[in-house]
């Protein structure tokens, strides 16, 4: 039967193939193409020394690698601490699992604006202050004339939305760390503090590692959440695409932002598999 | 996911004061972080149940003095607001259509089939996730122009399925390998052909996993706003059309546009809650 049926499996993979060679590898090299066309078609390196010179380019460079180094172990942190509260088993543990997974189906535009009805002036952040007594006026958090406020406001409002992604690759690393591993810690009287470090830990680089890779390549990809709650306060890289794509319609300097986008997110990678070996490549 | 939950609770071990404080602060933990979650969706739900001539109310009071429907209902007739939603519902519904036609037979051979190259081709799927999205989007725009289908829902809907259809590959082989082979094979043997024994074993035991992986599509494409502000214009989904209004609408409009995009996003995760370990533990690997 299977020697019949050996066509099968490559039948039931070829739409796939097809429509991803169409959709993702065909525009992939369109996107390199465009970026390095020339003046006159061929190649040439026009429209990325207009990215490079573009009033712009070095603010939306400096800010996402900025956005990218804040939001990145802050989303870890966090979403270290909920996957042990996860992994502790309390009453409902459904439920908590559940809140904080809440976030993964939030859209970055909406978190972003869920975020500016706390930041604006006469938001939510200012009220409870002034309740509070801290303060007696409203204060301006938004403002371009103080990028880092913005910046840490759009920090917050990514480590909101984009921590569970993070959470969940981690929960399901903790629950594949077998049980006995950390009753033997427990019976050689190891605290809590020493079962995480020592055995909890290193058996999640490779959840680690693919959660670091995978939040890294969306963090530079950072887009809505500027837009929403910074406006034209801070300029990132995605922004820049969009703006040159649409605004300025120039989609070959768009492809160069684009590419570049892609270029930091592959360094990004490599640095993540390099510093952060899993077992069996710390061996080989 | 199921498995592991059947594991034995850890022993507890000498359950004296030190491991209650313990317990106590784990529990303090779990709350200051719900808390985190849960406060923000709270606080855009009273501000957008704020009627508009309050919005700018200063202090806001954390309970509702007044709780009107006003600032939503001044959203949703707001010119273009009901078109682009109903744009951006058919896109996410062409798109969970294609890329569960397209994936899921993908799915279930890498899942049923051994064969040369399925490793290869498992690895391609993966790899795909490393190329950053926005970079698709620049390029079909201009391949959009020349098969004039820009500005148009079927552009849309197929990029985002260029975005999902990786997922969908990874998420539905998962399932399918949580259906043991064995009764496809006893149904077989029964008399079913290969594809009765498909559609009238598998396919039901599988439906509650596919309508997940099903559902987590769609709030992909719901959720896109990148690629549909690149390749709309005219015709933009909701996210795009709030986007390009943002600048110029009052802070109450935002407000409601922010809720109304956020609710789908909450059901959506409630009913795929028991999946969400078994979706993302295992694409992982």
């Amino acid at each position: 039967m299977t020697a019949r049926l050996g066509w099968a499996p490559y039948a039931l993979l070829l739409p796939s193939l097809a429509f991803l060679v169409v959709f993702f590898a065909t525009p992939m090299v369109q996107a390199f193409a465009l970026a390095f066309e020339g003046p006159t078609g061929g190649f040439g390196l026009t429209h990325v020394e207009r990215m490079l010179r573009d009033a712009s380019f070095r603010s939306a460079l400096l800010t996402t690698l900025a956005l990218v180094v804040l939001v990145i172990p802050i989303q870890f942190a966090l979403a270290m601490a909920m996957a042990l509260v996860i992994n502790a088993r309390l009453k409902g543990e459904g439920l908590w699992l559940y809140v904080y997974a809440l976030p993964l189906g939030i859209s970055e535009l909406a978190a972003g604006i869920v975020w500016v009805s706390i930041f604006t002036q006469s938001g939510w952040l200012n009220s409870i202050l002034m309740g509070l007594g801290i303060t007696d006026r409203q204060i301006v958090w938004q403002s371009a004339e103080t990028p880092w406020l913005l910046i840490g406001a759009v920090v917050i409002a990514e480590a909101w939305r984009a921590t569970s992604i993070i959470m969940i690759i981690l929960v399901a690393g903790l629950q594949s760390i077998p049980r006995e591993f950390l009753e033997a810690a427990d019976v050689y009287g190891a605290t809590t503090w020493q079962k995480i470090r020592r055995v909890v830990l290193p058996m999640l680089r490779p959840s680690l590692q693919v959660a670091l890779i995978l939040r890294t390549i969306l963090a530079f990809q950072v887009f809505a959440t500027v837009v929403a709650i910074a406006g034209t306060g801070l300029d990132v890289l995605a922004e820049e695409a969009q703006r040159w794509a649409t605004d300025i319609d120039n989609d070959n300097v768009a492809a160069a932002y684009a590419g570049l986008i892609l270029l930091l997110s592959m360094v990004g990678t490599v640095l993540f598999l390099v510093l952060l070996p899993t077992r069996e490549e710390h061996q080989a | 996911m199921t498995a592991a939950r059947r594991q034995v609770p850890m022993p507890r071990r000498g359950a004296g004061a030190g491991r209650l404080v313990e317990r106590a602060l784990i529990y303090v933990a779990a709350t200051l972080l719900a808390l985190f979650i849960l406060v923000p969706i709270y606080l855009i739900a009273v501000s957008a149940f704020t009627p508009r001539e309050r919005a700018f109310d200063f202090p806001r009071s954390v309970i509702p003095s007044e709780v009107s429907t006003d600032t939503v209902l001044f959203f949703l007739n707001a010119s273009g607001v009901v078109d682009a939603f109903w744009r951006s519902v058919i896109v996410a519904v062409i798109t969970l259509v294609l890329a569960l036609s397209i994936g899921a037979p993908a799915g279930y051979a890498i899942a049923r089939y051994v064969f040369r190259g399925r490793s290869s081709y498992r690895l391609m799927v993966l790899s795909t996730r490393a190329f950053p999205i926005v970079i698709l989007a620049i390029p079909l725009a201009v391949t959009y122009r020349v098969w004039g289908i820009d500005d148009t829902v079927i552009g849309v809907a197929l990029m985002h399925t260029a975005l999902a259809l990786p997922f969908t590959v990874l998420i539905t082989s998962s399932v399918f390998i949580s259906v043991p082979r064995e009764l496809e094979e006893a149904a077989q043997t029964l008399g079913c052909n290969p594809l009765q024994a498909f559609l009238r074993v598998s396919l039901p035991l599988a439906l509650p996993g596919l309508a997940a992986a099903a559902i987590f599509t769609w709030v992909l494409s719901w959720n896109d706003v990148f690629a549909a502000v690149i390749l709309t214009l005219r015709n933009p989904t909701l996210p795009a059309k709030i986007l390009t209004a943002l600048t110029q609408s009052p802070i109450y409009f935002q407000f409601a546009a922010g809720f109304v995009m956020l609710v789908p996003s909450l059901v959506v995760i409630f009913f795929i809650r028991r999946y969400l370990l078994g979706l993302w533990g295992r694409v992982v690997k």
